[in-house]
């Protein structure tokens, strides 16, 4: 750097006009950040008689700690398998090994998460706290069916609305409606749509199918709660990435399309030699995006769910929430939120390198 | 290799007419310039040939027949855009090879085209480059060359120099003139610019407003304008106009005179000429002479000078007030307010009916 340039001889000026924006920065965003992962070393809570302590990763090890046994099942005198009345081969119980066994210390305290196995023997996969297991992947399954079909959609709707024809800013609008309508306001109407008496959808399924169709809890059913939600998350959430999309095509000079036509490009060419190239920036975007916005799912498992049923909709943020305020254990929730950071850090990085420029 | 065929063709816009029924015929192997001040309608024009634009109505026929309502890949044309439209994320090979590719062209075969017509166009040494590498001139040779690859029945050209500096342009509009000669195929060229249309055309073709003013060989349209516009759009500096009137008309000849022009008989070509009325005489700035102010057969002032060495553009306002321009061939000192008088041949001269002066030539 040359000695004495603007910047530097009106140093002072400069400083004076950073330091309001700079330390607002600092007080909301880079202290919270540091205070998260310095907190997710201690066991501090929310409002407790004790000192803060350091206790080093103990936090992590009871959120990710997970183990696992194989255990031989029962047999009787004669060597042959111990069956219920159910026929269901007999298992010691898995109690015995986890709770104050001397001989397995490593597992002391685990639960079962999930476990396999034949008559003879059965793996327990087992995890310290069983809900977060639960809660990261249920918010990994969400990312990779919503990440590409909310992109996947909102590029289709892009290419769509990118028509010169009358009357196509309404449909512009329509799909950009639910973009700025409150994610709770959309929420607590969906679950009028979800209801699982008088729901709109269970009539409409039942009307197009002339009451064929029984009626179902959808919220209330751990085997459609979290599917559910992610078509209500990514409808709500696809304009805006149409938007963006929008914005990539429109910057595709035309005459690329008119080469592409002379040379005898058919539709599907054309967008596979013009268009997917020229909104490879765009996608990079949208792809970081989605997948960031879909690992913070919250607000509509709060309104929606509360993370049930049967812990079927846990999410990581919600669980952050949850331990943090709900439980106060502050110390737990930030390092719920280190994790996160972590994991989508992680994933950033990846995507960043897997659609990096080549050459 | 193929004639073009243009008959009646217009265009319409909702109800905004902007070609207004041309007819044109295009030889084979022949190359054809459209020019035109800029709104004349000569790149819809030229999208119309090349199916970019649909034809209101009329008939286009590319070597016998009529393709209006064929998609662009099917009329055997090639284009090559103002703005290059090569695709940014191909190498060159990968745009030159494009419409083989999709044709699903044997490797074999279009490896041989690809290094064809990068030895044509010199430019062996790009292929493996992507567009962003490459300077404009050399990108125009990338859309050229896919254009050559695709062996077409006529080229077309909209406007291919407009977006290169002054000294490029001139080397490629000589490549473009190799290029015909070497593929001898049709082409169909657009351009705003008199000079690429007087060096590179076998035919001009000049449009004004959707409607052709004259079709001709560049020396045609130069020394035998067919109406104001096209005598005021060709040549630099452009021709001056003087309105005169005629005082008689016998034969092919015509007198005029007015106030600062001497009686001179100028070949009348059956104009709309009548003898009492008035007309506006074209003389072009280069076959002005100076003279002594007794002698000449236009009297006037000199305004300005510009000596630009090998030439003296004298800028000159008659007794009449209308200003025209002389462009002498030597290094001559004027000074403003001078006398001066100007002389001509009549043979070199136009008589042109009397009509509102062509706003301005694009000079």
């Amino acid at each position: 750097m040359a000695k004495g340039t603007k910047l530097t001889q009106s140093n002072r000026a400069g400083w004076a006009f950073a330091i309001p924006g700079f330390g607002l920065m600092v007080m909301f965003i880079i202290l919270p950040f540091v205070f998260a992962i310095a907190l997710s070393f201690t066991n501090q809570r929310l409002i407790s008689p004790n000192p803060t302590q350091f206790v080093g990763l103990a936090n992590y090890q009871q959120l990710l700690g997970v183990g696992m046994i194989t255990l031989e099942s029962e047999r009787d005198d004669i060597g042959a398998i111990v069956f219920d009345d159910d026929g269901e081969a007999q298992f010691p119980r898995l109690r015995g090994y986890t709770r104050n066994n001397p001989d397995y210390p490593r597992i002391d305290g685990m639960r079962e998460w999930f476990s396999w196995g034949n008559d003879e023997s059965r793996t327990y996969v087992l995890a310290r706290d069983v809900v977060f297991m639960k809660a990261i992947v249920n918010t990994v399954l969400f990312v990779i069916v919503v990440a590409p079909v909310q992109a996947g959609l909102a590029l289709c709707l892009a290419l769509l609305i990118n028509q010169r024809l009358r009357g196509i800013n309404v449909y512009r609008a329509i799909y950009f409606m639910p973009v700025v309508v409150s994610i709770v306001v959309v929420s607590l109407l969906w679950r009028f749509i979800y209801d699982g008496n008088d729901g709109l959808l269970n009539n409409l399924l039942s009307g197009l199918t002339f009451g064929a169709f029984e009626g179902r809890d959808w919220l209330g059913n751990p085997a459609t709660a979290l599917p559910s939600i992610m078509a209500m998350s990514i409808w709500q959430a696809v304009g805006f990435h149409m938007v963006i999309w929008l914005s990539g095509l429109q910057t595709i000079s035309p005459t690329l399309y008119e080469a592409a036509d002379i040379e005898g490009a058919s539709k599907w060419q054309s967008f596979r030699y013009v268009t997917w190239p020229g909104l490879r920036n765009t996608a990079v975007l949208i792809l970081i995006v989605i997948t960031m916005q879909a690992f913070a799912l919250f607000a509509q498992i709060d309104v929606m769910t509360n993370g049930g049923p049967l812990d079927s909709t846990q999410t990581i943020v919600f669980q952050a929430v949850e331990r943090g305020y709900g439980k106060q254990d502050i110390s737990g929730g930030s390092a719920i939120s280190v994790i996160l950071f972590v994991i989508v850090l992680t994933i950033s990085l990846i995507q960043r390198y897997l659609t990096r420029e080549k050459n | 290799m193929a004639t073009v065929k243009l008959k009646n063709v217009r265009k319409s816009f909702g109800s905004v007419d902007v070609i207004k029924g041309v007819d044109i015929d295009i030889e084979d192997g022949e190359f054809v310039v459209f020019v035109g001040p800029s709104g004349c309608g000569k790149s819809t024009l030229l999208r119309m040939i090349a199916g970019l634009e649909d034809i209101t109505s009329g008939t286009l026929e590319i070597d016998g027949v009529v393709v209006n309502d064929k998609q662009p890949k099917d009329r055997g044309i090639a284009m090559v855009f103002q703005s290059y439209a090569i695709f940014p994320h191909m190498t060159v090979r990968e745009n030159v090879a494009f419409g083989l590719t999709i044709n699903k062209t044997p490797k074999a075969e279009l490896d041989a085209k690809v290094a064809e017509a990068a030895r044509v166009l010199q430019m062996e040494h790009l292929l493996d480059r992507r567009p962003s590498q490459l300077s404009g001139g050399q990108r125009q040779r990338v859309a050229i060359g896919r254009a050559i690859v695709r062996d077409p029945k006529v080229f077309l050209f909209d406007e291919p120099l407009s977006n290169l500096d002054a000294a490029l342009r001139m080397d490629m509009r000589m490549e473009i003139g190799r290029l015909h000669q070497t593929l001898s195929a049709s082409m169909i060229y657009v351009t705003h610019d008199q000079v690429e249309a007087m060096t590179l055309a076998d035919k001009i073709v000049v449009l004004k407003d959707g409607l052709v003013m004259q079709i001709g060989s560049p020396m045609e349209l130069y020394h035998n304008p067919a109406n104001l516009f096209v005598a005021g759009f060709l040549g630099a500096p452009s021709m001056n106009f003087i309105p005169v009137d005629v005082t008689d008309k016998s034969g092919d000849l015509a007198t005029v005179r007015n106030v600062s022009l001497e009686p001179i008989s100028v070949a009348h070509k059956d104009r709309d000429i009548a003898v009492g009325g008035k007309a506006i005489l074209g003389v072009r700035p280069q076959y002005l002479r100076p003279v002594p102010p007794a002698e000449g057969m236009l009297h006037g002032k000199v305004v300005l000078t510009e000596r630009l060495g090998s030439e003296t553009v004298v800028d000159v306002t008659l007794a009449d007030q209308t200003r025209i321009i002389a462009a002498i061939s030597e290094d001559r000192v004027m000074q403003p307010g001078e006398e001066i008088g100007l002389v001509f041949d009549a043979a070199q001269a136009h008589l042109f009916a009397n009509e509102p002066l062509p706003e301005s030539a694009p000079h």
